[in-house]
């Protein structure tokens, strides 16, 4: 019972949260603004938890993730305007999307097997301002600057079904990897990659794969997104969102999913709940971050944490 | 002779675009070769910069040379300000923590110069005043003299202050190892703002020259020469000086030339892809030590 | 945040109770939809103020009245940051505190990405300043501004047929659809007409570097320089273009309206020619007028986005009086019958949304600018 007691908790939560949206959908209780929300935030969360598994668990610094979100979304969204039955269609141009990501992945995973660091950093930003440059220019493809339009809107809130599903196996799929052998592999090799692979752990299968994997899952985010704003401009996937989702990360507490969960939820609401401050509401927005940042690095936070294990510690005896 | 000359005037373009790069990389460096973060809002100073210099001198009719002093002095208190308030007490904590405060203080900065300066851009004609000279038919502004020359100069006086003097030594000394610097008896703080203030003050340098070539403000001006910088640093090995001062150079004159002779629109890529090739055949930059990891 | 709102709201129309006094007005609310933030921030809080002092202005005059109800207008506007993101939260908002008609959204991407909402809706959408084709693909959706083909055709006209010009270089924004849709037309329609386009150089949003194109361009026999860009854009393109010691004629898009405000000597400018619906320093009596109300509030001198905003204003109230209803299902019927007597010229609608007006042109003569005749 208490090996499962998390997963049931989960699964409790997830259903929970689900019949509590979709009620508040169709019983008309729910503002326009925050039904427009719904769809944003569970992209979030599919973007904030893959980015988890490469920053917080295999622990290398990633500043691509729009990147892979943008191929995802392009991909999926040419599937989506070739006319398909959207039956068809959406779950393809998931499926492409996803591997269309994937294969830019493993591209970008061969330098991660050479670099480090803040190195790596900034290698995945350079082939995040290449993708879009190229998106730019490959207008007959892309629709260049103007974007990509006319995609139809499948995966709005509408379709939240499909969406909230989606959102669920890539957290399920994440959490599952990282409480298995492999995620253990992965997290040996980012507290000590030397002395992982001293006892046999195959670093660059490790890195590689989360890293693809990662990629799959932001690439399906991307359709997700497509299919929910109909438009698709390459100036949308800079390094800005990159950085933007790995706030989500960073402020959810690094390497945890639940907490990438809540701060993804909680970064997309925020600037929409600040709209009544007018023209404060970024500048609050950014100082609002910053405290965030603070407290939960402060000695106050750390000693709350640490009364809350000891207390724990006290049940266990 | 017509090529020729074309090709040594976007030499030029691309050789004053970059040493301003190499100013604002020379921040980077040395901050992240100190504290080991990624400031994120290093790009903003230099906004706050031109701004700065515009209120000396526009608003409050500073004189020229005063204002520049000024603005170099108010970006200097304002990097310890935000280095004691923002980074200080995430010393110890993850390092992407940090990072996230400084990407915080960007947005903090530009909402700021926003609310206070508006969208608006804002005239503002340069107070260096140097006529441009002719050499063989090539035209030389006499900004781009100026501003070369000045890079040439802090990159010299950098040099010679790390090398030479007592808080360089202590600098080297945190840069290498903190935790021992302490021990041998080197306030690490004081270091460490000192290091602040002298990133910010070249931020307001570039930030001045910067205002001067282009002459008009916005409040996300900082954001593109930000990250060019930064992946100059980055190029030429991040931590290094001459590594930052060889990388804003050599980007400027890769952006400049593949504009000019490749493509327009590809410049972007061609410049990052460049970056990309060179770290995986050195993946610590240019001029940057590798680092080697003890077991 | 909804209970804020609506206590702001009540609050609002409790003090307007209190400055009517006489009579009891009705609000008829203008959902705008913008950017205030962000790198775009300035052409948002332009339309925004623009629509303001029309706002004000009508109110002043007594409102419009329909049958027995006066109606006074109230601006909600909401920042959608310019980004395709934002825009639908910024739209639903709006949607929320109860807009009766949509002014927005001010750039092309993030209109386009609510025009199937607004569609859906059935409410009347006119953009002040979407420039490109799709924003009005709905029969809902009109706009005030001229389309980015529209603009590109006649300036290539122009400078063939008047100008005298065959040998152009182009400057445009790759990654702006605004610049890149009109240097499409341009480009093709130039080629029509026999003239070349010598050389095509382009840069990115918030580049402030073009020394390089432009000394590319000096090594052509280009006779001009044709800029569809922002102003932003045009006062770094003129300030470089003259330190290098060039003297190729400038001209523009619409966008380059505010350019004077913007550079910091007026002979950078002089002589260049953009086209443009509005020109601030124009003698007529309305713009004057607007001119003036606008720098007294704002301090500052009002552009062509302004303009826009300020027109798409009184374009509701023409609907509102044509149609003599508030239903959006009325006012959409009714646009296509309107004339609206605007700052930026007199015009009506057709069909498809598309404002029918007079392409003018625009130059800067003595620090000032004046229509070309």
């Amino acid at each position: 019972m208490k090996k499962y007691g998390k997963q049931i908790l989960g699964c409790v939560a997830a259903i929970a949260v689900y019949v509590a949206v979709t009620a508040a959908v169709n019983m008309g209780v729910m503002s326009r603004q925050m039904m427009s929300l719904i769809v944003p935030v569970c992209m979030n969360i599919m973007l904030a938890v893959s980015l988890c598994m490469v920053v917080g668990f295999l622990g290398e610094l990633s500043l691509g993730h729009a990147a892979f979100m943008s191929i995802g979304a392009y991909a999926g969204a040419l599937v989506l305007k070739s006319g398909l039955p959207t039956v068809a269609a959406l779950p393809l141009a998931v499926v492409t999307g996803g591997a269309c990501a994937a294969v830019l992945g493993l591209i970008v995973g061969i330098p991660v097997l050479r670099l480090r660091g803040d190195y790596l950093a900034i290698t995945t930003l350079a082939f995040g301002e290449i993708i879009k440059s190229v998106f730019n220019a490959a207008t007959p493809i892309t629709g260049g600057a103007g974007g990509l339009k006319r995609i139809p809107p499948v995966t709005t809130y509408r379709n939240f079904t499909f969406v909230y599903v989606l959102m669920l196996i890539v957290i399920v799929l994440v959490s599952n990897l990282v409480n298995s052998r492999h995620g253990r592999a992965i997290c040996a090799i980012r507290d000590n990659y030397i002395a992982a692979e001293a006892i046999g752990i195959k670093v660059s299968l490790f890195k590689t794969m989360a890293f693809v994997l990662a990629a799959f899952m932001a690439g399906m985010a991307g359709v997700v997104y497509a299919g929910n704003i109909g438009i698709l401009r390459p100036g949308n996937f800079d390094y800005n969102t990159s950085i933007e989702i790995l706030v989500m990360v960073v402020l959810g507490g690094m390497g945890n999913i639940t907490g990438s969960i809540i701060a993804a939820a909680l970064l997309t609401l925020l600037p929409e709940l600040l709209r009544g401050l007018s023209n404060y509401r970024m500048l609050v927005y950014a100082i609002v971050l910053i405290a965030m940042m603070l407290f939960s690095n402060s000695p106050l936070r750390r000693m709350l944490a640490e009364k809350r294990n000891m207390r724990q510690a006290d049940k266990i005896q | 002779m017509a090529l020729l000359n074309s090709i040594l005037a976007q030499l030029l373009n691309g050789l004053r675009i970059g040493s301003i790069y190499a100013l604002i990389a020379l921040g980077y460096t040395m901050v992240y070769g100190i504290a080991k973060m990624i400031n994120f809002a290093h790009g903003d100073i230099i906004m706050v910069g031109a701004y700065a210099l515009y209120v000396f001198v526009s608003i409050l009719h500073v004189p020229a040379v005063p204002a520049v002093i000024l603005t170099i002095a108010f970006c200097a208190l304002m990097g310890i300000t935000i280095e004691k308030v923002a980074y200080k007490p995430l010393r110890n904590a993850q390092r992407l923590a940090v990072l996230i405060t400084a990407i915080g203080v960007s947005y903090l900065l530009q909402n700021l110069a926003l609310l206070i300066f508006k969208a608006t851009p804002i005239p503002f004609g340069s107070i260096i005043k140097v006529p441009s000279i002719q050499i063989a038919g090539l035209t030389i502004s006499g900004l781009t003299i100026v501003t070369l020359a000045v890079t040439a100069l802090i990159m010299a006086g950098l040099t010679l202050f790390v090398n030479k003097t007592k808080i360089g030594h202590a600098m080297l000394a945190v840069s290498e190892d903190q935790g021992a610097a302490e021990l041998m008896g080197i306030n690490v703080n004081r270091t460490i703002s000192i290091t602040f203030a002298i990133g910010s003050a070249l931020a307001a340098v570039a930030g001045i020259l910067y205002i001067c070539q282009y002459e008009s403000l916005i409040p996300t001006l900082g954001a593109i020469p930000g990250i060019k910088a930064f992946v100059a640093a980055v190029l030429g090995g991040i931590g290094s000086i001459p590594g930052a001062m060889f990388g804003g150079m050599a980007l400027g004159i890769i952006e400049s030339m593949s504009k000019a002779y490749i493509s327009t629109q590809l410049s972007d890529a061609i410049v990052f892809s460049v970056l990309v090739i060179v770290l995986l055949l050195k993946p610590s930059g240019i001029l940057g030590k590798l680092s080697v990891e003890k077991v | 945040m909804k209970k804020f709102m609506k206590l702001a709201s009540v609050a609002c129309v409790a003090a307007m109770t209190v400055s009517a006094t006489t009579m009891a007005a009705e609000e008829f609310k203008i959902g705008g939809i913008g950017p205030l933030t962000g790198a775009v921030a300035s052409y948002g809080i332009s339309v925004k103020q623009g629509a303001e002092i029309a706002v004000a202005e009508i109110n002043e005059a007594g409102g419009v009245t329909i049958g027995d109800t006066t109606y006074e207008f109230v601006l909600d506007y909401q920042d959608d940051q310019g980004s395709e993101d934002i825009a639908p939260q910024a739209y639903n908002t709006v949607m929320d505190n109860g807009a009766n008609v949509i002014m927005g959204a001010v750039t092309s991407g993030p209109c386009i990405a609510i025009t199937a909402d607004t569609f859906a809706d059935g409410i009347l959408q006119i953009t002040p300043s979407g420039s490109a084709e799709d924003c009005i693909a709905n029969d809902n959706a009109f706009r005030i501004c001229f389309s980015d083909p529209e603009q590109g055709v006649a300036m290539a006209d122009y400078l063939i047929d008047t100008v005298g010009i065959s040998k152009v270089a182009v400057i445009y924004n790759t990654a702006d659809d605004y610049s890149s849709g009109i240097k499409e037309a341009f480009e093709a329609e130039f080629a029509e007409k026999g003239g070349e386009v010598v050389a095509s150089e382009a840069f990115q949003t918030g580049d402030q570097e073009f020394n390089t194109q432009l000394t590319t361009i000096q090594g052509t026999d280009a006779e001009a320089i044709y800029v569809p860009a922002y102003y932003q854009d045009a006062t770094y393109i003129t300030k470089q273009a003259a330190d290098q010691g060039m003297e190729l004629p400038f001209f523009g898009s619409d966008g380059w309206d505010g350019v004077l405000g913007t550079v910091t000597d007026p002979a950078l400018v002089e002589g260049c020619i953009f086209t443009s619906p509005f020109c601030a320093s124009v003698d007529e009596e309305k713009t004057v007028a607007f001119v003036e109300a606008y720098q007294e509030a704002y301090d500052a001198i009002p552009d062509q986005f302004a303009a826009d905003g300020y027109d798409c204003v009184y374009t509701y109230k023409a609907a509102m009086e044509q149609a003599q209803s508030i239903e959006s299902a009325d006012l959409i019927a009714a646009m296509t019958e309107i004339t609206v007597d605007g700052l930026t010229g007199t015009m009506t609608f057709d069909a498809s949304g598309a404002p029918i007006k007079d392409v003018l042109f625009v130059t800067v003569k003595d620090g000032a600018y004046t229509f070309v005749e």
